[in-house]
């Protein structure tokens, strides 16, 4: 599999721009961005395809995380900080530190993942403004 | 909150409604409405590549002219060191301090050993400095506006060091009062700059009230002057010992303030696009290994600056000639700068304040009804971004639109459309037949 590194990072850019163009205070804007970028991370690394999607309210921002690839087959061994299935390429290149979900996590107000072995893996993120 | 003060004006006698700075400006802080251009001043964060696309010189930076200086009693120079670069190889530093004496300045003092004193300063802070990483490097004031706008969270990445400029104008003011025994405001100091966006930084300093500089005159401006100077003197100045000595010398050549600069990992980036991208990475935590960032927003340096002379690659070249001959000699005691920083001579108070471009509605709900509705509206445009409405892409007319700036019937391509349409039910094309 060729992992697409050039454009990894682009949807978070863009989503951080758009809740700029809101007016979304500064520190919700930055922890929807690192979630999204760690998000992005994961099916980029993990996954053969993702969509990601953004909707916002005047109470909350849901970020939405659908992606096709090998899922996770125990999600509260992957919560834990430096768990990590990676390979050594992507260790090598400085990612699959087992700091995503963990990472997620920190910055969400609610944060659910399912996900199926060998289908894919879905997380809807929710961070209050 | 401060105005918006900006370093470039447009004239619009001489606005053709041509575009091309529209399409030049990194921001997109610039439309053109009854064929005219407008610069948004909010957006604008002052990097003068409008002026430099402009075919009509419709676009001026706001420098100043020698004449505006006629109240001081005595007039400093403070060139910036891209002046060196702007002659023959021959003309070195010291020669050309001497021309800005004979063209009308009283004095005329480096700033190359100011640089170097704020590269040992930096050095300094970086050493009690515990993170978060990168520090980004504050002297391009157009970098600085960018990270106010567009990067609220990375402005604490901002070190509280004087800039050279305001080191070297602060030391010669002091001491030129004492000497011959002047006010303050009897004394002008006047930077020669490389670009308009020192102008910004002079007039609204970001972390202070005063600047210690009157005023710019644009390189390009006073060049004429000195070259006849330094032709008539015959090059006087350039035999003998060179005053002007020290790595601050290659301060305006992307890299060297970093290559000096005694720290683990620093990395050197230029152009405003390319800054982006790493402020993008740093926004989302990466890079935090490197410790310092150069940043300038002309892609070559300061040597490539809206307002000098030379080709930016030859100017660099002949900097760096000089960084080879006279670099290595330093110019300033290391010591003695680094008990000056530790007493707080080159610390600057206050922090930089966030000063993000405006959002679509000042109330949330009601800025995403609006973005919702500029999404529907770009979803119906052509987006190939032609830029013939007055505005430099699709999405900023969905926006303009939306904002009610614009009307959907400037968009050129919906209305050919619109025609063509007309022309399918054969009532335009009768009529050109007729």
């Amino acid at each position: 599999m060729r992992l697409d590194f050039a454009n990894a990072g682009k949807a978070a850019s863009q989503f951080r721009a758009a809740l700029r163009d809101l007016g979304i205070p500064p520190e919700v804007i930055r922890r929807v961005a690192i979630a999204a970028y760690e998000a992005e991370m994961n099916v980029v690394l993990y996954a053969r395809r993702g969509i990601m999607e953004l909707s916002v309210t005047p109470r909350e921002i849901n970020l939405r995380v659908v992606d096709e690839g090998q899922g996770i087959p125990d999600i509260s061994l992957a919560m834990q900080e430096g768990y990590s299935t990676a390979s050594d390429e992507i260790r090598e290149m400085g990612f699959g530190a087992g700091m995503g979900l963990p990472n997620i996590q920190k910055n969400a107000d609610q944060f659910e993942i399912h996900s199926v072995v060998g289908q894919g893996t879905t997380l809807e993120i929710k961070v209050r403004l | 909150m401060q105005e918006y003060f900006h370093s470039v004006r447009t004239v619009p006698e001489r606005c053709a409604g041509r575009m091309a700075c529209m399409r030049a400006c990194p921001t997109h802080a610039i439309r053109v409405r009854q064929g005219k251009a407008v610069i948004l001043e909010e957006r604008c964060i002052d990097c003068g590549e409008c002026a430099r696309a402009c075919p009509n010189k419709a676009i001026v930076p706001q420098t100043s002219s020698f004449t505006d200086f006629s109240r001081f009693r005595y007039m400093i120079a403070l060139p910036s060191p891209v002046l060196y670069g702007q002659f023959r190889r021959d003309v070195l530093p010291g020669a050309i301090l001497n021309a800005l004496k004979r063209i009308g300045f009283d004095d005329a003092c480096d700033v190359a050993s100011a640089s170097e004193a704020a590269s040992i300063a930096i050095e300094e802070y970086l050493k009690d400095y515990r993170g978060p990483y990168p520090l980004l490097s504050p002297f391009c004031p157009v970098v600085v506006r960018l990270i106010q706008a567009r990067y609220p969270d990375l402005v604490d990445l901002l070190p509280p060091i004087e800039s050279p400029m305001e080191i070297a104008a602060r030391e010669i003011r002091y001491r030129k009062m004492k000497e011959l025994g002047l006010e303050r405001d009897e004394i002008g100091v006047i930077y020669l700059t490389p670009c308009a966006a020192k102008m910004v930084a002079i007039r609204y300093p970001p972390r202070k009230k005063v600047s210690h500089i009157d005023g710019a005159i644009a390189i390009a401006d006073i060049y004429p002057l000195l070259r006849a100077a330094i032709a008539e003197t015959d090059n006087q100045g350039s035999e003998g010992e060179e005053p002007v000595r020290g790595i601050g010398l290659g301060w305006p050549v992307v890299g060297e303030q970093s290559a000096h600069l005694r720290a683990e990992s620093c990395l050197a980036v230029a152009g405003l696009a390319d800054v982006e991208r790493i402020l993008n990475e740093i926004e989302t935590g990466k890079l935090g290994d490197v410790q310092y960032v150069e940043c300038h927003g002309c892609a070559q340096g300061c040597c490539g600056g809206p307002l000098t002379v030379d080709n930016p690659y030859v100017a660099r070249s002949k900097i760096l000639n000089l960084v080879a001959r006279f670099g290595n000699t330093p110019s300033q005691d290391r010591a003695k700068v680094r008990e000056l920083y530790h007493r707080g001579y080159f610390s600057l108070p206050g922090k930089i304040a966030a000063r993000p471009f405006p959002p679509l509605d000042k109330d949330i709900p009601r800025a995403i009804e609006k973005k919702r509705r500029v999404q529907d509206l770009l979803r119906t445009l052509p987006r190939i971004d032609c830029g013939a409405c007055g505005a430099p892409t699709c999405l900023d007319f969905a926006e303009d639109v939306i904002q009610e700036a614009s009307r959907l019937e400037d968009c050129l391509v919906l209305a050919a459309r619109g025609l063509l349409a007309c022309g399918e039910r054969g009532e335009v094309v009768r009529e050109d037949r007729s």
